[in-house]
């Protein structure tokens, strides 16, 4: 768990510089701007309609920001030409909040076609990653199921077998516990903290659920749909005891009553 | 004691307008009218303060929080008192709960639009529909000039899977179909026909018919009916759960990895289908032409091959592959522009059959008159 002693030099693996972000005439956000450090859990949090998951959509390239910059290792992301851009989310996994598996593909098949996208593997050899990475997250032996056949929290953890395929250098998680039970969330709370501790990964997590964002979160911005725009950053328990802005006290502690998760004192 | 609802209202000499409720107050009586009330609390001077008084209530559910919100507002907005002190406590609560986000001014205009502004507005939804398929078009190019080069990411065995989906498994409904096309136009033509005596022609025009306009046009519509629709749901169902937006992160080009091989196989398959349906529509005629028109099967097939040239099977041909991908384009395309929700992929699919059944008909008007001028 997220205990080691901050260690300032690590060198920022991702920036968000002056962000602008919305669809057509419409800005959900302005001025967005923050650093992650390499090995980071990131938390990008927030409200409902705050624009948390457009703000992943913008740093994927799934949507296109209106001003500003995502840069990954410095190097621009945005401004990348194609090719570019595409050896840069080669090092990028990411699940999706349903679990986005390819529907018409077994789980196995999921899993091996970023492999045989990106490696010049032989059939034999990408089964055996497959297999290791649908047992890194509890399904080995579902290879030949297809999302359809198996439950939501199953269909999250083969997303994630999915996401790590490439062995990523960041990991993006779009609402990790949405639609599953405390259990089943926990169990994937340790899962992406153990993944990616092991992977040596940079993660982003956008999530409102405030157990899940103290349990594994080191460094975070909170995005406040009033103002549209960042309010805070800095690790979610840092919010908690020292922030001085209202809104995000008011979602830290689940507006004002008490401290329900018994983290930060 | 009454079970009927009431409510009056009278002003005391302090200046208070007292609002009194009794009786049942439940939605299954309906929602009474409290325009009386708020006509009082606008009248001037103004009351002093608006209390309401609820020691006859029998039964209430939000009929009554209904009125006593509509109400406290009014007075609110004329900055009266309100007092609910003498309300069940479970309306002043809710009441105030109502009241505590005040009602944002976001709902989208309501004005209704004068006729020339949804004309123009409709007239630049189709320039836009028709403008979005350029770049799509373009782009299904460029997929297919990487695929010519060996680069394109489709795997082989989607392109068969699809093959077989729009090409062996449409045969039924196509035999059907192209059956019963070709007995009506040899029912049609054989009354006509039988009057000068010329019943054997029937084969001439159901050949003809058949190969150079029916076979194409009837399968084209089948299989936008029966494909195009499928490609529309099937893309724009992955875009609601996110999938295509998975491929775009690998790396993958959905409209190399899902277009491109259906786009193929109807390119592919569209021809054959139509071959079979030319073939199935004559035997049809030939059903009719024999069984009740007295020719024997040898004189058919005789006048019928005499009749159709290689030209008409050409063109018929020549059109179903333009439909193939017309039916392909509409369907992969309203697919990709699919919204978030399943009303859009409804919406979707609709538009794809739509589109491409206007399409083909619009295409073959442009065939027919081509071939016209041609003289072919």
């Amino acid at each position: 768990m997220p205990k080691d002693p901050p260690a300032p030099e690590r060198e920022v693996h991702i920036e968000v510089r002056d962000l602008d972000m919305g669809y057509g005439d419409f800005v959900v956000m302005r001025k967005l701007g923050f650093q992650i450090r390499r090995g980071d859990v990131f938390i990008i949090m927030g409200g409902s309609g705050s624009g948390k998951s457009t703000l992943f959509r913008n740093m994927t390239g799934l949507v296109e920001p209106l001003r500003g910059d995502v840069l990954y290792g410095g190097e621009s992301f945005t401004r990348a030409e194609p090719e570019r851009r595409e050896a840069m989310l080669r090092k990028m996994g990411i699940l999706y909040q349903q679990g986005a598996l390819w529907s018409s593909l077994t789980l196995a098949e999921n899993v091996a076609l970023p492999l045989q996208q990106y490696t010049r593997l032989a059939a034999h050899e990408i089964a055996e990653i497959v297999e290791l990475k649908l047992s890194l997250v509890g399904l080995g032996g579902f290879g030949d199921f297809m999302p359809g056949e198996i439950s939501g929290g199953m269909r999250k953890r083969a997303g994630l077998a999915r996401a790590i395929a490439l062995d990523p250098e960041i990991l993006f998680f779009d609402e990790p516990s949405a639609g599953l039970d405390p259990i089943s969330s926990k169990l994937l709370d340790d899962l992406i903290v153990e993944l990616s501790q092991s992977l040596g990964a940079t993660v982003v997590v956008v999530t409102h659920e405030l157990a899940s964002l103290f349990a594994i979160g080191t460094n975070g911005v909170f995005l406040d749909a009033e103002t549209r725009t960042m309010i805070a950053t800095g690790s979610p328990r840092d919010m908690l005891e020292h922030s001085d802005q209202k809104n995000v006290r008011a979602f830290l502690t689940r507006g004002g009553s008490g401290n329900p998760t018994g983290v930060g004192q | 004691m009454s079970e009927r609802r009431e409510l009056t209202f009278r002003r005391t000499e302090g200046g208070v307008l007292e609002v009194h409720f009794s009786g049942a107050w439940t939605l299954s009586e309906g929602l009474p009218d409290a325009e009386p009330v708020t006509a009082a609390l606008a009248a001037s001077p103004p009351p002093s303060s608006l209390r309401l008084e609820g020691r006859g209530i029998e039964r209430w559910d939000s009929a009554l929080v209904s009125v006593v919100s509509q109400l406290a507002d009014a007075a609110r907005k004329r900055s009266v008192p309100v007092d609910l002190g003498a309300l069940p406590s479970g309306v002043g609560r809710l009441v105030q709960l109502a009241a505590a986000v005040p009602e944002r001014d976001s709902r989208k205009s309501s004005a209704p639009e004068g006729f020339l502004a949804r004309l123009g507005r409709g007239a630049l939804a189709v320039y836009d529909d028709a403008a979005a398929f350029v770049p799509f078009v373009g782009e299904a190019v460029v997929s297919f000039a990487s695929l010519a080069r060996g680069r394109a990411r489709m795997r082989r065995s989607d392109l068969f899977v699809e093959i077989q989906d729009c090409g062996v498994s449409a045969l039924g409904i196509v035999s059907l179909i192209s059956l019963l096309v070709g007995l009506i136009l040899a029912f049609v033509g054989a009354v006509q026909l039988q009057q000068f005596g010329a019943a054997i022609y029937v084969a001439d025009l159901v050949g003809i018919a058949m190969t150079r306009e029916m076979g194409a046009m009837m399968t084209g519509i089948i299989m936008a009916g029966r494909t195009g629709a499928a490609f529309a749901a099937q893309i724009g169902n992955m875009k609601v759960t996110e999938e295509i937006d998975a491929l775009q992160t690998f790396g993958i080009s959905p409209m190399e990895y899902l277009v491109l091989p259906r786009m193929l196989a109807l390119f592919v398959m569209m021809p054959l289908l139509t071959l079979y349906a030319d073939f199935v529509g004559m035997f049809g005629g030939g059903l009719v032409g024999v069984g009740m028109l007295g020719i024997t099967p040898e004189q058919y097939v005789n006048h019928t091959m005499k009749a159709v040239s290689m030209t008409n099977f050409a063109i018929g041909i020549l059109k179903g592959s333009v439909f193939g991908i017309l039916v392909a384009v509409s369907g992969c395309l309203r697919g990709m522009q699919c919204g978030r929700d399943s009303a859009a992929v409804g919406r979707a699919t609709t538009s794809a059959v739509v589109t491409s059944i206007v399409l083909i008909i619009l295409t073959d008007a442009i065939f027919t008159v081509v071939c016209n001028v041609l003289g072919v």
